[in-house]
C-alpha cells in the first residue's frame, strides 16, 4: 500500500510539470499583455511607461527563460506576486480558498445526500411514479443553464419572497453577530449558491446510486437477508446501500478539479469571493503569476483527490489490494 | 431552517422599528451618521494612487488621498492640498503654496517633503507606475520650504498643471521600503476625508470618516464599496434597497417606477466619446471622401435613440459639449444615404453586377467592424451601423473580440478595417496623442493613422499655451477641419445614469457630477439606516 | 428503437427534438421576420400576435431569432460531439487495444487534461482569438473528450479479456477483423449513449460561454447568445430570457431522457 502511494506520488511529478508547461505556453501564446486591461486607451498612460512596466515584470525576456525562472522560483515555493495588486499569489489564493472550499464541500455534501436519497427511492420504486418523477426532476436540474437558474432563483427568493439575500457571502453586520447569528447569516447566503452548483451533478450521481443499488439488490446475500425475514428498510439501509455507495467515493473524489477551480459563473452571479472569479479575472487581466499559481494548485489538489480516491476505496473495500 | 429565517426576519424588523420617530431640527450635530453603500463590478487593486490605473481603485483612492489641485464643481482647477498656486513664465514654472496644519491619517504632519517623495517615486524606474511620462517632463523640482514647492519645466505644456491632481502619498510610510510591494498599498494612509477601515478581498471595502479632515469631517460615517460583478444582480440589490447608489444602463433607467420608489435618478454627461474608426493605412479608408460618405450613411440619431435610448448626444467632434473647448457652431452631421452614394460613386464604388452590393473599382467590397467584447452599447451600435450600411449597398461583418486580444492582435498590429471604440477624455482638452501624426507608433494612440498637417500644428500649439482663449481658438479650428477631413465617425457622447437613495440630502448636481460635495451630504436623523455598530 | 418509442419520456424527447430540427430546417416557412432585421420603433415589445415571443432590444423578432438560432445551437452541439468522439474514442480504443507503454502515455495525458479546471477552457478560447461557431465547437470538443476516452478504454479492455476474443486470437483471425467484428460492436453502445447526452451538454456549455461573452458572435444568434443577451432584461422584459431558457432546458432534457432510455436498452443488467 505504502509503496503504491509513493509510486503514485512519484508519477504525479511529471504530470504537474506537464500541466504547468501546457498552461504556461498557452498563456504565452494567447495574445495580450498584463498592461492592457486597465491601462489601454487611457491617454494619460504613455507607450513608454507601459514598456517600462513590462520590463519590470520580466516579460521582455524570451519565453523559455521566463518559464525557467518561474520553475526555479516554484521549486522554493515562491509563486511570485500578482501583476494586478502586487500581492503574493499564494496569499491571494489562500484568501479565496476557504470560501471556495466551503461552498464546494457543502455542495458535495448536498449532492452526496441528495443523490443517495433520490437514488434509493428510484431503485426501490423502480419503474413506479416516484422513480419517474424524481428522474425527471434531476434531469430537469441538469438541463438548466446555471446562470439563468441562478437569476430566476434570485428573483423568486430574494426579490419576491424576500427570504434570502440576493448576493454576497455575509451581511454587512456580520462581525457584530453572535456565533449562532453568524452561522445563520452564512447559511442564508449559501443556500442559493450551493443549490445552483449542485443541481447539475445531482442527475448523474443519483442515477449512479440507482443502478448500483439495483445491482446490489440482486446479489445472493441480499436474498439471504430477505430470507432471514428482514424488512425492506433494513435490507436496503443495513446491507445493500453500504456496498452500493462504494463507487460513489471515487466519483466524488474525481469531481474535485471542477470544485477547486470553482465555478466562475456561479461565483460571479452571487458575488461570491472564490477561486473561479480569481482565475477568470486573472485571465482577462493577463495576470500570469496568478494564472500559473491557480493552475498548479488545482492540479496538485486534483491529483491528491485521485490518490485519495484510490486509498479510500481500498480502505472501504478489503477485496481491493494495490501493489 | 425556514423557521430560523422567519425568526431572523422578525428580529431585523424589530430593529428597524426601534429608530426614533421624533423629528428634530437638523443641527450640524444631527447630521453625522449613517453609511453610503455603492457597488463596483470589480475589486480595487492598489489603494495607492501612483500605482493604480483601474477605475475601481481610483474611485476609492480619491476618497483617501488628495492631490495638490483638483477640479471644482464647475470643472475649474482649484487648490486642494495646495492653498494657492501660480503659473509663471508662460507655464514654465509652477509654484504651489501648501496648506498648513494638514495631518496624515496616522497624525503625522503633511509637508512639501511628501510631495517631493511622491514626485521621486513617480519618476523612479523601479516603481511600477503607469503615470511616469507626465512627471519626466519636469526639469527641476525645488522644495523652497516646508510649505512651498517650485516646479520648473523645459517647455510650456498646458496639461502640466492638471498632472498635479495626482494623489500625494506619505513619505514617512513608504520611505526605505519597496513601494511596489509595500503593505501600505493595502492599508493606505492618506490625507483625504475617509480612512480605510476594512478590506475583504472581492467582497467589500469599508472606509470610515476622517475626524481631522482639513475641510471638516464628512457627515456620513462610512463609505462602503461592495463588489457585485454582475450588472443585473446590482440592479436586484438596488430593488432590495441594499445598495445606495448604482449606475444604470439606459434600459434600467426606464424600468418600472416601482424600482425607484426609494431612489432619485441623476443624469450627467460624461467625458467620453464613442466612435467608428477606420484603418487609414488601407484603401479606400484613407480617402476622406469615403469617410465622409460613411458619415452620411450612418444614422447617428438612430444609434442615440436605439442604443442610448436618448441618454446621450450625437457626436460631431471628439470634444464633448460640456467641455470649454467644444465648438458648438460646427456643422451637425446629417443622415443622408443619397449623398453618401454620390460620394462613393466619385471614388469608384458602383454596383456593376446588380446584386445590391457595391463593387469598389470593379471588385467585390466588404469590410469588418471590430469591437471589444463586454460592451453591449458598442455591440448594438455595430449592429445598427451594419444595417445602415446595408441600405447603401456596403457589406460589413461584425467581429467581437476579447479586450486584451483586441488591443494586441488587432489594434497594435493595425490588423483591422474598422472598429468601434471609445475614448475616455481628460477634462483638459489636449488630444495631441490621439490625432497627431507623430503618434502612430505600435503602442501609441493614433492607431487610426490620422494625418492632417494643420491639425498637427494646432494640437501642438494648443497644449503649449496656457491662455484659455488662445487654446480655445486652436481647438475650435481643429473641430472645423475634422468636419471636412474626419479622422473617424464620431458616434455619440454617452450620459452617466445613476440612481441614488432618497434619504441622502445636500446633493448639488453640477457640471462635474454629484459627488463633488460628498463630504457635505447627510441623512436626516430620523431616516438613518445604518448605525455605527451595525455594519 | 421500439423501446425508445414505447418509453413515454424518451418518446416525448424524440418528438421535441424532431420538432426543433424540423423548425430549424423549415425556418423561413415558419416565420416571416428576418432574424437580424432591426426595427428600433418596435423594441422590447411583449409577446403578441404579431411577435409571439416578443421583440428584443433592437426590435428583432425573438421567435424567428430562436428558430434560426436552433440551426446554430444544434450544429454546435452536433459537431462538438463529433469532435469529442474523434478524439475521445480514438484515444480510448488505441489505449485499450494496444495497452503497454502506449496506454500509459495516453492515460497520463488524459490525466493531465482532466486536471485542468474550466478556466482553462476560457484560456483556450481566448487563445483562438475569435469566438466563432467553428472555434466554439472545437474548444468544447477539445475539453470534453477525457470522460469518453476513459469509458471507451475500459470497455475495450474488458472486451479484450473475454473468452471469445482470446479464442479468435488463437484461431489467428486478422486484427482488422477482430476489431471490427468483435470489439467495435461491443463498445458502440456506451458511445451512442455518450453522444446523446453529449449534444445536450455541448448546448449547455455554449450557453455558459455566451454568458461570458465568448460564445457565438452577433448578428449570428445561438440560443445561448439570445439567453445571455436577455439576462440584462430579466426583470423588465422577461420574454427575452424565458423563451430561450425554456427551449434550451427542454432540448437538453430531451437528449438526456433519450440517453437514459438508450442506457437502459443497452445495459442488459437492467432488463427485467
Amino acid at each position: 500500500m505504502l509503496s503504491y502511494v509513493s509510486r503514485r506520488l512519484l508519477y504525479s511529478i511529471p504530470i504537474i510539470i506537464g500541466i504547468t508547461l501546457i498552461t504556461f505556453f498557452i498563456m504565452y501564446w494567447t495574445p495580450g499583455k498584463p498592461t492592457d486591461v486597465s491601462m489601454e486607451l487611457n491617454p494619460k498612460i504613455s507607450a513608454e511607461a507601459k514598456e517600462r512596466l513590462l520590463k519590470l515584470y520580466g516579460l521582455d525576456k524570451p519565453v523559455y527563460e521566463q518559464y525557467w525562472n518561474w520553475l526555479r522560483r516554484i521549486a522554493v515555493l515562491d509563486f511570485g506576486n500578482s501583476f494586478k495588486d502586487g500581492i503574493p499569489v499564494i496569499s491571494k489564493i489562500a484568501q479565496r480558498l476557504p470560501a471556495t472550499l466551503l461552498l464546494n464541500f457543502l455542495s458535495l455534501g448536498f449532492i452526496f445526500i441528495g443523490a443517495t436519497l433520490i437514488g434509493v427511492v428510484c431503485a426501490v420504486k423502480k419503474g413506479g411514479f416516484w422513480d419517474r418523477f424524481l428522474t425527471f426532476l434531476v434531469f430537469l436540474g441538469f438541463s438548466t443553464p446555471s446562470f439563468w437558474a441562478a437569476l430566476i432563483l434570485m428573483i423568486v427568493f430574494g426579490l419576491w419572497l424576500g427570504w434570502l439575500p440576493i448576493s454576497g457571502i455575509v451581511s454587512f453586520r456580520f462581525y457584530e453577530l453572535s456565533t449562532l447569528g453568524k452561522v445563520l447569516d452564512l447559511t442564508k447566503h449559501l443556500i442559493l449558491p450551493v443549490f445552483v452548483s449542485s443541481i447539475a451533478s445531482l442527475a448523474a450521481l443519483s442515477r449512479y446510486v440507482r443502478s448500483s443499488l439495483m445491482d446490489t439488490l440482486k446479489q445472493d446475500y441480499i436474498k439471504t437477508a430477505y430470507a432471514k425475514g428482514l424488512s425492506q428498510k433494513d435490507v436496503v439501509f443495513g446491507h445493500a446501500l453500504k456496498n452500493a455507495l462504494l463507487p460513489l467515493i471515487t466519483i466524488l473524489c474525481l469531481s474535485i478539479p471542477g470544485l477547486i477551480g470553482g465555478s466562475f459563473i456561479i461565483e460571479t452571479i452571487f458575488s461570491y469571493p472564490g477561486m473561479g472569479r480569481l482565475g477568470y479575472e486573472a485571465i482577462i487581466a493577463r495576470d500570469y503569476p496568478v494564472i500559473m499559481g491557480i493552475g498548479i494548485i488545482s492540479a496538485f489538489l486534483t491529483l491528491a483527490g485521485n490518490i485519495a480516491a484510490d486509498i479510500l476505496y481500498a480502505v472501504a473495500d478489503p477485496r481491493i489490494r494495490y501493489k | 431552517m425556514k423557521r430560523g429565517v422567519v425568526v431572523l426576519l422578525l428580529f431585523l424588523f424589530a430593529c428597524s422599528n426601534q429608530s426614533s420617530k421624533t423629528v428634530l431640527p437638523a443641527s450640524e450635530n444631527e447630521k453625522y451618521g449613517d453609511a453610503f453603500i455603492v457597488a463596483d463590478l470589480s475589486d480595487a487593486s492598489y489603494l495607492n494612487p501612483i500605482l493604480a490605473s483601474d477605475t475601481s481603485s481610483s474611485q476609492i483612492n480619491s476618497m483617501i488621498f488628495n492631490g495638490l489641485i483638483k477640479y471644482d464643481k464647475d470643472l475649474k482647477i482649484v487648490g486642494d492640498l495646495a492653498e494657492s498656486f501660480q503659473v509663471l513664465d508662460d507655464g514654465l514654472v509652477l509654484i504651489f503654496k501648501l496648506r498648513k496644519n494638514i495631518v496624515w491619517h496616522d497624525g503625522q504632519p503633511f509637508t512639501a517633503r511628501d510631495v517631493e517623495f511622491t514626485y521621486k517615486a513617480l519618476i523612479n524606474p523601479d516603481v511600477q507606475t503607469p503615470f511616469s511620462s507626465m512627471y519626466l517632463l519636469v526639469k527641476d523640482f525645488i522644495v523652497v520650504d516646508d510649505y512651498t514647492i517650485k516646479i520648473v519645466y523645459d517647455k510650456p505644456f498646458a496639461p502640466n498643471l492638471e498632472s498635479w491632481g495626482m494623489g500625494i502619498i506619505p513619505k514617512h510610510i513608504f520611505e526605505g521600503s519597496d513601494i511596489n510591494t509595500s503593505p501600505a498599498n493595502r492599508k493606505p494612509i492618506g490625507t483625504g476625508p475617509y480612512k480605510l477601515d476594512t478590506w475583504d478581498p472581492d467582497q467589500k471595502i469599508v472606509l470610515i470618516a476622517n475626524d481631522d479632515y482639513f475641510e471638516g469631517r464628512p457627515f456620513i460615517d462610512r463609505y462602503i464599496v461592495r463588489v457585485v460583478p454582475d450588472q443585473s444582480v446590482q440592479f436586484f440589490e438596488l430593488r432590495n434597497e441594499s445598495l445606495d447608489a448604482v449606475s444604470l444602463s439606459p434600459d434600467q433607467w426606464n424600468a418600472y417606477d416601482s424600482f425607484f420608489t426609494h431612489y432619485d435618478k441623476f443624469r450627467q454627461p460624461m467625458f467620453s466619446v464613442t466612435f467608428l474608426g477606420f484603418n487609414m493605412r488601407k484603401k479606400p479608408f484613407d480617402d476622406k471622401r469615403f469617410r465622409l460618405a460613411i458619415e452620411y450613411a450612418v444614422n447617428k440619431d438612430d444609434i442615440v435613440k436605439g442604443v442610448l435610448l436618448g441618454f446621450g448626444s450625437k457626436a460631431n467632434s471628439p470634444f464633448p459639449p460640456q467641455s470649454w473647448a467644444a465648438n458648438n457652431e460646427i456643422a451637425q452631421s446629417q443622415y443622408d444615404p443619397q449623398k453618401a452614394l454620390e460620394l462613393l460613386k466619385e471614388i469608384g464604388f458602383e454596383d456593376i453586377d446588380n446584386d445590391g452590393w457595391l463593387e469598389y473599382q470593379g471588385s467585390p467590397f466588404s469590410f469588418s467592424i471590430t469591437t471589444n467584447q463586454g460592451n453591449k452599447q458598442r455591440e448594438l451600435s455595430a449592429q445598427i451601423i451594419q444595417e445602415n450600411l446595408k441600405k447603401i449597398g456596403i457589406k460589413t461583418s461584425i467581429r467581437i473580440i476579447e479586450f486584451s486580444t483586441f488591443i494586441n492582435q488587432y489594434i497594435a498590429k493595425r490588423d483591422f478595417d474598422a472598429l468601434i471604440m471609445g475614448w475616455s477624455l481628460t477634462l483638459d482638452p489636449d488630444q495631441h496623442d490621439l490625432w497627431h501624426s507623430s503618434q502612430m507608433g505600435e503602442k501609441q494612440y493614433n492607431f487610426l493613422s490620422y494625418k492632417n498637417q494643420r491639425v498637427d500644428e494646432l494640437l501642438v500649439y494648443g497644449r503649449s499655451v496656457f491662455d484659455v482663449q488662445k487654446r480655445k481658438r486652436a481647438y475650435y479650428e481643429i473641430q472645423e477641419i475634422m468636419r471636412q477631413d474626419p479622422p473617424c465617425i464620431f458616434l455619440y457622447f454617452p450620459d452617466s445614469l445613476e440612481a441614488l437613495h432618497k434619504r441622502f440630502e445636500g446633493i448639488e448636481p453640477a457640471p462635474s457630477g454629484i459627488y463633488h460635495n460628498f463630504i457635505k451630504w447627510y441623512v436626516p436623523k430620523t431616516q438613518m439606516k445604518y448605525g455605527m455598530g451595525e455594519i | 428503437m421500439k423501446k425508445l418509442i414505447s418509453d413515454n419520456s424518451s418518446f416525448l424527447g424524440l418528438i421535441f427534438i424532431g420538432l426543433i430540427i424540423l423548425s430549424a430546417a423549415l425556418a423561413p416557412l415558419l416565420t416571416s421576420y428576418d432574424p437580424s432585421a432591426q426595427d428600433l420603433t418596435q423594441r422590447l415589445l411583449p409577446p403578441s400576435f404579431a411577435h409571439i415571443f416578443g421583440t428584443d432590444d433592437l426590435g428583432r423578432d425573438v421567435f424567428s431569432r430562436i428558430i434560426y438560432g436552433s440551426r446554430v445551437s444544434m450544429t454546435v452541439g452536433f459537431f462538438a460531439v463529433i469532435m469529442t468522439l474523434i478524439i475521445g474514442a480514438t484515444l480510448g480504443i488505441v489505449s485499450g487495444y494496444f495497452g503497454g507503454w502506449i496506454d500509459s502515455v495516453l492515460m497520463r495525458f488524459t490525466d493531465i487534461m482532466l486536471c485542468f479546471p474550466t478556466f482553462f477552457l476560457i484560456l483556450l478560447i481566448i487563445a483562438f482569438f475569435e469566438p466563432s461557431i467553428v472555434n466554439v465547437m472545437i474548444v468544447i470538443g477539445l475539453t470534453s473528450w477525457t470522460g469518453l476516452a476513459r469509458i471507451v478504454r475500459s470497455e475495450v479492455l474488458s472486451v479484450r479479456e473475454r473468452e471469445f476474443i482470446l479464442a479468435s486470437q488463437m484461431l489467428a483471425v486478422s486484427k482488422k477483423r477482430l476489431f471490427f467484428v468483435h470489439i467495435l460492436p461491443n463498445i458502440i453502445s456506451p458511445i451512442i449513449v455518450y453522444c446523446a447526452v453529449g449534444i445536450g451538454s455541448a448546448i449547455l456549455t455554449e450557453s455558459g460561454l455566451s454568458f461570458l461573452g465568448l460564445g457565438v458572435q452577433p448578428p449570428t444568434s445561438s440560443w445561448g447568445q439570445i439567453l445571455s443577451g436577455g439576462k440584462d432584461y430579466i426583470y423588465s422584459a422577461w420574454w427575452l430570457s424565458v423563451f430561450p431558457g425554456v427551449i434550451i432546458l427542454f432540448t437538453v432534457l430531451s437528449f438526456n431522457l433519450i440517453g437514459e432510455t438508450l442506457r437502459d436498452i443497452f445495459d442488459p443488467k437492467e432488463r427485467v
